[in-house]
This record gives structure tokens, C-alpha cells and sequence, in this order.
């Protein structure tokens, strides 16, 4: 048992985190933030240029050929500099769903380009409100065409290929649902971007009528494939999250020795001191949780899913609880514009959304549990 | 990063199970695993002499205090030997309870500050169960701030070297059933309070020393007050120098919090099987997604506390020092364990008042419900621990120290001030 990166991996970890700190400042974030850019480009590019995007994805195809424990730390460099790059979206999503279920020639085609940072892709899933279930899918493919709407799709604007999920059978089941791959620029695809709480990443409204579709996997496996994919993404995810949760905390203990109230430093105050306390529980404990989901996902044990609600579960609570406290330790200089615990704040809280909500993921875990332990009776 | 068993871990594993399987008390395997929480749950014999039983027949056979070196009646084996041990030994850990303080910090404290001699006159019954130690820290006057202790040992006036003691203690676990205590004292009032302590060992039969029960809050009796009345103890009882006695204290609190801290059960895998069992209209509880949203949230903190062990662990194979950061371990179990507790009887309706043979799990969640407050206090409270998180980890100021360096005498005793 070892429950730890190995040295060669934990360099790697390093030479990101140096890598960011020089070239993802506040001020880079900050101009996605504020300007017309929807996201860093030359940012990305030396992301792509270190290998660092292709850092799981196998040789033949463009990539590194290293494993996803490289990819998680790569993950939790980036959320720990609130990455303004579609990271996510192109590699934890979009190259995975080509990996577990793309035809070579699928693979062929896009993967390269994905990790040399070439192309952007994206996964639009959720319609309307509420949790995505197969009955909410209304988005329908028939005869090669895809017609209906996908909400918030994170970098749908700056994606050049999609991974859509659509409806293909009658019925609320997930047998009703498949996956395809759509080319944004065809003819049939509108994009429209929108407003949202976290201004450092682009999210987009994608209208499809009639636009061109290839599948991906077979018919009626689209949410199966989908949630295995999203498992598998959200140990990405709650790595940037347990990244993040690690910075708001640095921020918060950083300004709570500086700054001097009642002739003290306010981190000498036990409720401010106690406060930082359970913000490092809390990310502690997401983060040895994110590390078994580390395992399990570079094992492709059967422990995976519970893992990876677990992770996600755990990381999403460290995040929103550290960014939070963040603020608060930061005083009326936390509120300010001009400083950056609200860019935290909004990010733990787009993250948070992003793959599925919080009660959502809590709901797989206890259901993957209650699936488990029965196996384990039979 | 694997968390599978290597080879020989693997091979460890089954070697232990093979031995448990032969020998385990499987007699006592129902009543076990029927306990109800905080106590081992054996009423068809002495549940004392059948924790000293299984402690002698591991030790015979090398498998008690696994990670001590074997003249010290250890298996010299390795921190991730003993997680597996533990996960293999499954029931019968329970039969561990009252020689946890010995072997998690009594027998550490020895180990670092006592005489070649004495180690190998006391670790091995210690070790074996044959005899049990208590920890005589807490005082009236001296919990969290323990250096505020009183109990006075002076020098005899008789030229011999010994100790005199006298004074009361008081929270002493398994004061009732030790034989040996780990003491200590004040030898000088005269200095800050850190710089006038000093360690002893001693025997609980010792003439002069007497344990008077404490009723709990929960109605049972585990600790203790015990009571020094002109106690005379060898100064070759002494464990470090005189005045050394705060140091050799922290050996024991350090061990303290790792041994109580990384195996805590947090009663999730309990309250889960509830949730399962438990009928609400002819639905399983977990059917309420309510339910399930506040399963879950115990369920990350169970794995992250497990996990944060197994980090610790693979620190500790790899040559590190266990450090503050392990005080997480206590601090989330003892708060879930009460969170999860009051959520268990939350579910059973006004019928979660009832604490018989009809409570669901033999009136498990209301023994916690009622033993959880001392977790968040004993071997340091909440307060304490997050304190030393935000000191010690994360580098922040200490508390403002009215007392530091005035000497012990002069410290005021009463928080009201006279008007
Ligand atoms: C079940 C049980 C078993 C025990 N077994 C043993 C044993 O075997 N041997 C032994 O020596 N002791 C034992 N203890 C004693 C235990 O270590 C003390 O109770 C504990 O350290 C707290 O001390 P106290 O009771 O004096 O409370 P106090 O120190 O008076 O604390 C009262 C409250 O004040 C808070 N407080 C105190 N100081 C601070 C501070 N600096 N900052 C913020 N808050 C503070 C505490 O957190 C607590 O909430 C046991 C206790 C229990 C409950």
C-alpha cells in the first residue's frame, strides 16, 4: 500500500506550478475576466507545448503516454491558479470520451489535435433546469442530424468539436440516449455565449437544427458511456477543486498574518485561527480522498465510481467552504473587485456546478454504495 | 500511488489470518459483533479477562504491539503491517480497549525516556496485557492546561533519594483496573509552569494511592479520580530529568493523538446499514433522497479520515515523522461521530428516545449519542486540537499567554475577578 505520488511525479507537479505561477498571474486571469478574450490562449499553448495537456494520452496519438495520476496533478496546478483555459472540457472530457469510446479513426482525427492544443473540444450535456436525467434529453438525432438545445456548455464557444448527448429511442431510460461528435463550425450549429457567475472560463448556449452528427459509440450506450466519462472527470475536477481549496486557504492564513487589528494580527484571534482550522480539515480530507480516486482511476479499479463520487463529494465541500472563509478572513478587502477571493469564490462555485451539482453527486455515491453492498450480499 | 498489497504485504495479510482464524476467540465473535458502541459487549465472562486472554495468545504468538522491537514483547513490523493486522483482526480488535492507553502512550513514553533495564522489566507485560498502565495527567486544576498541574513531589527529607507524592488526578481512564500509572508531577513551583515538572512511574499499589470512581455523563464508570497521600516512589522511577517532565509529556500526547486519532470509527459503515434496514412507510430510509444527501456527507468524511491514516501511514514507511497534522483524526471523528449519532435518532421518530433492547442496533446510536461529547474533550478538546492545526500547521500566532513567564505560584487560580 502506498498512498502517495511518486518523486518523478510530484517534479512534474512542480514544474507546472512554476510554470503558472510565472505565466497564469491575477493579472492573466483577470484579462479573461475583463475582456473580450474567452480564454488564455498563449497560456494554453504552453500548456500544449509542455506536454502537459497530451500528458495521459497514449503516444500514438499525440500525447505523452503517461499515466492520469500525471493528469491529476496537472489538474490541481491549475485549479490552484484558477486556470482561465478549457482544460476540462478538452481533456477531461472531450479527449476521455474519444479515448473510452471514439473509432480509431475518431481518434485519429481529433485526439492529436486536442493535445497539441489545436483544437478545443467540449461536452454538451445538460438541457433546461434541473439535474440531467435521460428523460430531460430532448435534444433528438435522427437519420445523422442532431436538433435541439444544450444549456451552459462549459467553453461551448470556444470548442471546435462537441460531444453531444441525444436522444435516439423513445423513453425516459437511458437506453434512449447516444452519444455523437459534432463539428461546431457545420452548417446548423448557433452559439451564443452567456453571462455567468465565474467570468474567467466561457460558457455557451449551443441551438442544433439539423447540423451534421457522427456517433460516438454505439446507439443507446450514450449514457453509459457519459457517466463513465463523468466519473472519471470529476477526479479531474475535484483535483483543481482540492487545488483551489489549497490556494483560498494560503490567501486567508497569508492575510490573517499581515494584517493588524486591536494592536494584534488577526490570526492571532482564536475565531479567525479556528476558522483557517477547519478550512485545512476540510481540504485535507478532500484531498486524501482525491488521492484513493487518483488510484482507482490509473488502476481502473472496480472501486472507481464510489471513488469518484467521493472525491468529487468531498472536494466540492472543501472548495466552497475554503473560498467562502476566504472572503471572510479577507474582511471588506475580500469584497473588493481589485482583490482576488471572489475570482475563488467564483470558481469554487461555477466547479461546483459544472459535471452535475453537489446533491446530484451525493445521490451516485450513496446509490453506488447501496449497489455495492448488495453485490456484496449476493 | 497502489493501494493494493505488495507481495510480502500481501503475504503478511494472509499469514495473519490464517493465525487469527485458528486462534481467535470465535466463542466470543457474536457477543462482538452485537456490542453496542463503546464497550466490547461480552457478558458470558469477565469482558476484562477475555481482553487479557487474546492479548497473552498474541503475544505468545508475536503479534501484540506489532510495530515494538521484539525484546520489548513486539513484532518489529511495520506501520503498514499493523493497518493490516488491524483490518484482518476485524471483532477482535474490540477486545483491545483497555490496553490502549498502555501500548498507544504509556509504552511509547517508556520506550523514549526510561532506563535499558527498566524498558525490559516493563514493556513486555505491558505488551502482553499482563499488566495495564493508566495515564495520571489531568488534574482539577490541569486539563487543557495541563501544565497547571499541582500534585507535589518533593524530595524526602531522609537522604534516600526518594520521591515524595502528593495530590489528586483526576478523568483517570482505567484508574480501577492498572497496575502501573504514568505520573506527572509539579517538583517546582517556584519557575514558569512548563519549567517545573517532572515524569514518574509508578505501581497503583503503591501504599498512599487510592482510585475513587467517577460516574460518567453516559452512566457508566470509566475514569477515575485517584488520590496521593504521602505516596514514596524511588527516584529511579523518574523518566527524563528533573524539570524535564513537560518534554517527556509531549512524547505521550504526540502518541496520544496518532493512536486515537487515524483508527477512529466515525459509526458510518452503522448508520449506512440503518439507513438500509430501517422501514419508513414500507421504504427504506436511503429511498429519501434527504437521506441519502446526509449519508453521503458522513460517508466523505469516513473515507477522507481513513485515507488521510493511509496518507500518514505511507509517510511514515517512507522515514517521516507523524506531525500536528494528525490532530485532524480525533477532532472530525469525535464531531461526526456526535453529528451522526443525534441524524441516527433523527430517523427513528419520538421512537429515537428509546434506549432498550428494542433500539434499532442494540441501542447503538444512543450509546454514541451519549459517549461522543467526551471524544470531543479527552487527549485534548476541539478547541485545543484546532489550536494546534492553526499554530503548529499553518504557522499561526499562539494564544496570547498571560501566564508564561510568571512562576507557578504566583498564577491567579480563579477566573472571577474580585470586585
Ligand atoms: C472520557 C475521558 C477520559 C479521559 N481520560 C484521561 C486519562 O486517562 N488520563 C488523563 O490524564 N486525562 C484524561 N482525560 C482528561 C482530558 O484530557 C481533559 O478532560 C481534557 O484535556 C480537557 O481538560 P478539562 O477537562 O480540564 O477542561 P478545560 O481545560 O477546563 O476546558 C473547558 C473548555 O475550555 C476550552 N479551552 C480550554 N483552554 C482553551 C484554549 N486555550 N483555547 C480555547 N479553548 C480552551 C476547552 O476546549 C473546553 O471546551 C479524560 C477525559 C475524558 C472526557
Amino acid at each position: 500500500m502506498n498512498l502517495d505520488f511518486s518523486d518523478d511525479q510530484k517534479a512534474l507537479q512542480d514544474q507546472v506550478r512554476r510554470f503558472l505561477a510565472a505565466r497564469c498571474t491575477s493579472a492573466a486571469v483577470r484579462a479573461v475576466a475583463e475582456g473580450p478574450q474567452l480564454f488564455d490562449r498563449a497560456l494554453y499553448a504552453g500548456l500544449a507545448e509542455m506536454g502537459v495537456l497530451g500528458v495521459a494520452i497514449p503516444e500514438a496519438y499525440g500525447g505523452l503516454g503517461l499515466t492520469h495520476l500525471e493528469l491529476c496533478l496537472v489538474a490541481e496546478e491549475l485549479g490552484r491558479a484558477i486556470a482561465p483555459t478549457p482544460v476540462a472540457s478538452s481533456i477531461y472530457l472531450a479527449a476521455e470520451f474519444l479515448l473510452q469510446a471514439g473509432t480509431e479513426a475518431q481518434k485519429q482525427a481529433w485526439l492529436p489535435k486536442l493535445a497539441a492544443g489545436t483544437a478545443v473540444g467540449a461536452f454538451a450535456f445538460a438541457e433546461g433546469q434541473g439535474e440531467t436525467t435521460p428523460a430531460r434529453i430532448k435534444t433528438v438525432a435522427r437519420g445523422g442530424k442532431l436538433t435541439g438545445e444544450k444549456a451552459a456548455v462549459l467553453d461551448g464557444d470556444v470548442a471546435d468539436v462537441a460531444i453531444v448527448a441525444a436522444r435516439t429511442g423513445e423513453g425516459d431510460g437511458p437506453e434512449a440516449i447516444s452519444l455523437f461528435l459534432v463539428d461546431l463550425a457545420a452548417e446548423g450549429v448557433t452559439r451564443e455565449a452567456v453571462t455567468t457567475i465565474d467570468p474567467t472560463r466561457s460558457y455557451a448556449r449551443i441551438a442544433f437544427k439539423n447540423a451534421p452528427a457522427e456517433p460516438l459509440g454505439g446507439a443507446g450506450e450514450g449514457w453509459h458511456i457519459a457517466s463513465q466519462v463523468l466519473d472519471r472527470a470529476a477526479i479531474l475536477m475535484a483535483f483543481e477543486q482540492v487545488g483551489g481549496a489549497d490556494r483560498a486557504l494560503e490567501m486567508a492564513r497569508d492575510y490573517a498574518l499581515d494584517r493588524m487589528a486591536f494592536g494584534r494580527p488577526i490570526g492571532s484571534f482564536q475565531a479567525i485561527k479556528h476558522m483557517l482550522a477547519d478550512m485545512y480539515v476540510s481540504a485535507t480530507l478532500a484531498r486524501s480522498n482525491c488521492y484513493y480516486a487518483a488510484w482507482a482511476l490509473s488502476a481502473g479499479a472496480a472501486e472507481l465510481p464510489v471513488a469518484a463520487a467521493t472525491a468529487r463529494v468531498s472536494a466540492t465541500q472543501a472548495f466552497l467552504h475554503c473560498a467562502k472563509n476566504n472572503i471572510q478572513v479577507h474582511g471588506g478587502m475580500g469584497f473588493t473587485w481589485a482583490f482576488d477571493c471572489h475570482l475563488f469564490y467564483r470558481r469554487a462555485n461555477a466547479l461546483a456546478l459544472a459535471l452535475g451539482s453537489q446533491s446530484v453527486w451525493e445521490d451516485h455515491l450513496i446509490a453506488r454504495m447501496r449497489a455495492g453492498n448488495a453485490a456484496e450480499a449476493a | 500511488m497502489d493501494f493494493n498489497d505488495t507481495p510480502q504485504e500481501a503475504a503478511f495479510r494472509a499469514e495473519a489470518r490464517a493465525w487469527i482464524a485458528a486462534n481467535a476467540p470465535k466463542h466470543l465473535e457474536a457477543e462482538l459483533k452485537r456490542a453496542s458502541f463503546g464497550s466490547n459487549g461480552i457478558a458470558s465472562e469477565d469482558p476484562l479477562k477475555a481482553a487479557k486472554a487474546w492479548q497473552k495468545k498474541k503475544a505468545d504468538a508475536g503479534w501484540a504491539c506489532l510495530h515494538w522491537p521484539k525484546e520489548y514483547g513486539g513484532g518489529a513490523r511495520s506501520a503498514i503491517e499493523r493497518v493490516i493486522w488491524g483490518q484482518e483482526e476485524g471483532v477482535y480488535g474490540a477486545l483491545s480497549g483497555p490496553f490502549v492507553i498502555g501500548h498507544g502512550m504509556c509504552g511509547p513514553t517508556v520506550m523514549s525516556w526510561a532506563s535499558e533495564e527498566h524498558k525490559r522489566r516493563l514493556l513486555p507485560p505491558l505488551a502482553s496485557g499482563e499488566e495495564i498502565w493508566c495515564q495520571l495527567f489531568s488534574e482539577p486544576a490541569g486539563g487543557s492546561d495541563l501544565a497547571g498541574l499541582r500534585t507535589r513531589a518533593v524530595k524526602a527529607e531522609d537522604g534516600s533519594g526518594d520521591w515524595i507524592i502528593n495530590g489528586q488526578k483526576i478523568w483517570t481512564s482505567g484508574a480501577q483496573h492498572s497496575d502501573w500509572g504514568l505520573l506527572i508531577t509539579r517538583t517546582d513551583p517556584n519557575v514558569p509552569k512548563h519549567k517545573g515538572l517532572t515524569m514518574f512511574f509508578l505501581s497503583m499499589k503503591t501504599p498512599g494511592v487510592e482510585v475513587r470512581p467517577i460516574k460518567q455523563a453516559n452512566g457508566k464508570s470509566e475514569f477515575n479520580e485517584v488520590y496521593f497521600t504521602d505516596v514514596r516512589i524511588p527516584d529511579s522511577q523518574r523518566l527524563g530529568a528533573v524539570g524535564q517532565g513537560w518534554e517527556v509529556s509531549l512524547t505521550t500526547l504526540m502518541n496520544e493523538r496518532l493512536s486515537i486519532g487515524s483508527g477512529m470509527s466515525t459509526g458510518f459503515p452503522e448508520l449506512f446499514r440503518l439507513c438500509m434496514e430501517m422501514e419508513i412507510d414500507g421504504r427504506a430510509a436511503v429511498d429519501d433522497r434527504a437521506v441519502r444527501s446526509k449519508l453521503a456527507q458522513f460517508a466523505v468524511r469516513q473515507s477522507g479520515l481513513k485515507y488521510t491514516g493511509m496518507r500518514a501511514i505511507t509517510a511514515l514507511s517512507k522515514g517521516e515523522t507523524p506531525g500536528p497534522e494528525n490532530s485532524i483524526g480525533k477532532l472530525v471523528a469525535g464531531a461526526t461521530m456526535q453529528e451522526l449519532a443525534m441524524f441516527a435518532l433523527d430517523l427513528q421518530g419520538q421512537s429515537g428516545v428509546v434506549w432498550d433492547e428494542t433500539s434499532p442496533q442494540n441501542g447503538r446510536f444512543q450509546a454514541m449519542l451519549m459517549r461522543s461529547p467526551a471524544t470531543r474533550i479527552e487527549g485534548g478538546s476541539d478547541e485545543i486540537l484546532r489550536n494546534i492545526i492553526a499554530e503548529r500547521v499553518l504557522g499561526l500566532p499562539a494564544d496570547v499567554r498571560v501566564d508564561k513567564n510568571v512562576p507557578f505560584k504566583d498564577i491567579p487560580t480563579s477566573g472571577r475577578t474580585k470586585s
